[in-house]
């Protein structure tokens, strides 16, 4: 039995995107060159790593601080430059309360600190950018998304995206000054004067699933687990097919 | 050793349980699955053993739950870094339906696959002897759908996205073959022991 096995019901894998063993199992150094706040939570940490392999929108990296006593301590954090920023990448981090990781980075880092990272990771959240892209986050969720409306904007790709981002407020929008026409914000508990405040609804979906361009959309979903179940299955009952819909969970 | 200046980490207790990497997640139970989770009732779950097997067979939920019951108490592990001690899993014991289908002996390794269409690999070794279940009960409850509901594999001693949820069936094969996240750079294997996370390590 040498064929390829393939199960009964198709899933969203996409025309695979290779993920190079070598990066993927090699930590270099980090050297964090600036820090920009985004919101009072969230901050953005620049970082020079000068062997860079690249990464596609929508992957991530794994990250690790090492105590002088030798423990470690690692975490996933989604890349939020676009790929053509050479030899440097951005992360952009929610201040977790009692964060073991985003603690540091929000109390102690400052630029010249070195870190560790491997990557990028994980071909199945990535855009190749060769379809359109319905894009739905929720807090930091917006991160990989970011990746991939940067890249869009800094590539002049006339490929269409949707960006549906959710935030608390007006002020904890992260990236908030960035969007463009392509995205429509969604606030929770607080609205600038005229917008609603509430959760993402099918109010908010259906506009976007009609107006899907030709061939549909491949939407990527990403936040928090609540937010992804939610998000994923407003989606669903939309009409956008389950094969075709991305989701990463920050847990 | 990278030293981060000023990182210090949290307290931490020697805990030898803890492979390399991992914290404890305490009560959490952090979900990760890729796909949306499915609206799966037990009356629509099957699953199958098939392949390099002597008799093929399909279970429904009642001809699965006919099996003897088995549990597992113990330890999970996921790759994204977190641990969780001391889960309480119940269903039955994979090789109470392994005995059934009867693997041929050029059945060396297996792919899992779920109702949604995730695969992921095993070597058959890993699957047999005690060591993996379809579990259907967390901590004497229905598991939930986020985490596999109604009817999950799993194989505690390996990373758990090898414990694949909405378990659909089992292939047994004569060669390796990656399932959804070993063919986007995961480890083919996956001991957290030792510290298994993407190919290469
Ligand atoms: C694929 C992926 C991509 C991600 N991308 C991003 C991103 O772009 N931006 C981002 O901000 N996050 C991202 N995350 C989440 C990120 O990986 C971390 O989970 C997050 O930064 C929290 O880590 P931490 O070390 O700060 O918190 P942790 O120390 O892990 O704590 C998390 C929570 O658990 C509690 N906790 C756990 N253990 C203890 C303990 N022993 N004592 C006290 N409290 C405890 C903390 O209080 C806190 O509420 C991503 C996750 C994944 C899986």
């Amino acid at each position: 039995m040498t064929d390829t096995f393939t199960p009964p019901t198709r899933f969203a894998v996409p025309g695979r995107i290779a993920v190079s063993n070598g990066t993927a199992g090699h930590w270099q150094t980090a050297t964090l060159t600036e820090i920009r706040r985004e919101t009072p939570r969230a901050a953005t940490f620049r970082f020079a790593v000068p062997a860079w392999a690249g990464h596609l929108p929508g992957q991530h990296l794994m990250l690790r601080l090492t105590a002088a006593d030798g423990y470690t301590a690692q975490r996933h954090y989604s890349i939020a430059s676009a790929p053509d920023d050479s030899g440097h990448i951005e992360l952009t981090l929610d201040h977790v309360e009692g964060g073991e990781v985003s603690g540091w980075f929000h109390t102690e880092a400052r630029p010249g600190d070195r870190v560790e990272v491997r990557g990028p990771l994980s071909g199945f959240f990535a855009w190749p950018a060769d379809r359109a892209a319905l894009l739905v986050g929720a807090g930091s969720g917006v991160v990989p998304l970011m990746s991939m409306v940067r890249h869009h904007r800094a590539s002049g790709l006339s490929v269409p995206v949707r960006l549906l981002v959710s935030a608390r407020s007006p002020e904890e929008l992260i990236y908030a000054r960035e969007y463009g026409a392509e995205t429509t914000p969604v606030f929770t508990r607080a609205a600038p004067r005229g917008v609603p405040v509430g959760r993402m609804t099918a109010a908010h979906v259906a506009p976007l699933l009609d107006a899907a361009p030709p061939g549909g959309w491949e939407a990527y979903v990403c936040g928090s687990n609540a937010f992804a179940e939610h998000a994923s299955r407003l989606l669903v009952a939309a009409g956008q097919p389950v094969d075709r819909i991305r989701i990463e969970r920050f847990g | 050793m990278n030293v981060t200046r000023g990182f210090t980490g949290r307290p931490r207790v020697d805990n030898p349980g803890l492979p390399p990497g991992q914290y404890d997640t305490g009560d959490d139970w952090p979900v990760l699955s890729a796909e949306v989770t499915p609206d799966l009732a037990p009356a629509d779950w099957t699953f199958r053993v098939d392949g390099l097997v002597e008799a093929p067979r399909t279970w429904d939920w009642e001809q699965a739950h006919a099996l003897p019951a088995s549990a597992y108490e113990g330890d999970i592990h996921c790759v994204t870094s977190w641990s969780k001690f001391g889960v309480r899993f119940g269903g039955v014991s994979l090789d109470a339906f392994l005995e059934q289908v009867r693997p041929l002996p050029a059945a060396t390794h297996a792919v899992a696959y779920a109702h949604t269409g995730y695969t992921t690999n095993l070597p058959l070794a890993d699957l047999t002897g005690g060591r993996a279940w379809i579990a259907w009960e967390y901590d004497g409850r229905p598991l939930p759908p986020e985490h596999g509901g109604p009817a999950r594999l799993l194989v505690p001693h390996l990373y758990f996205w090898k414990s694949a949820k909405w378990i659909a069936g089992i292939r047994l094969l004569d060669h390796d073959e990656p399932g959804f996240w070993e063919q986007n750079g995961y480890h083919a294997r996956g001991n957290p022991w030792e510290e298994q996370r993407y190919s290469g390590d």
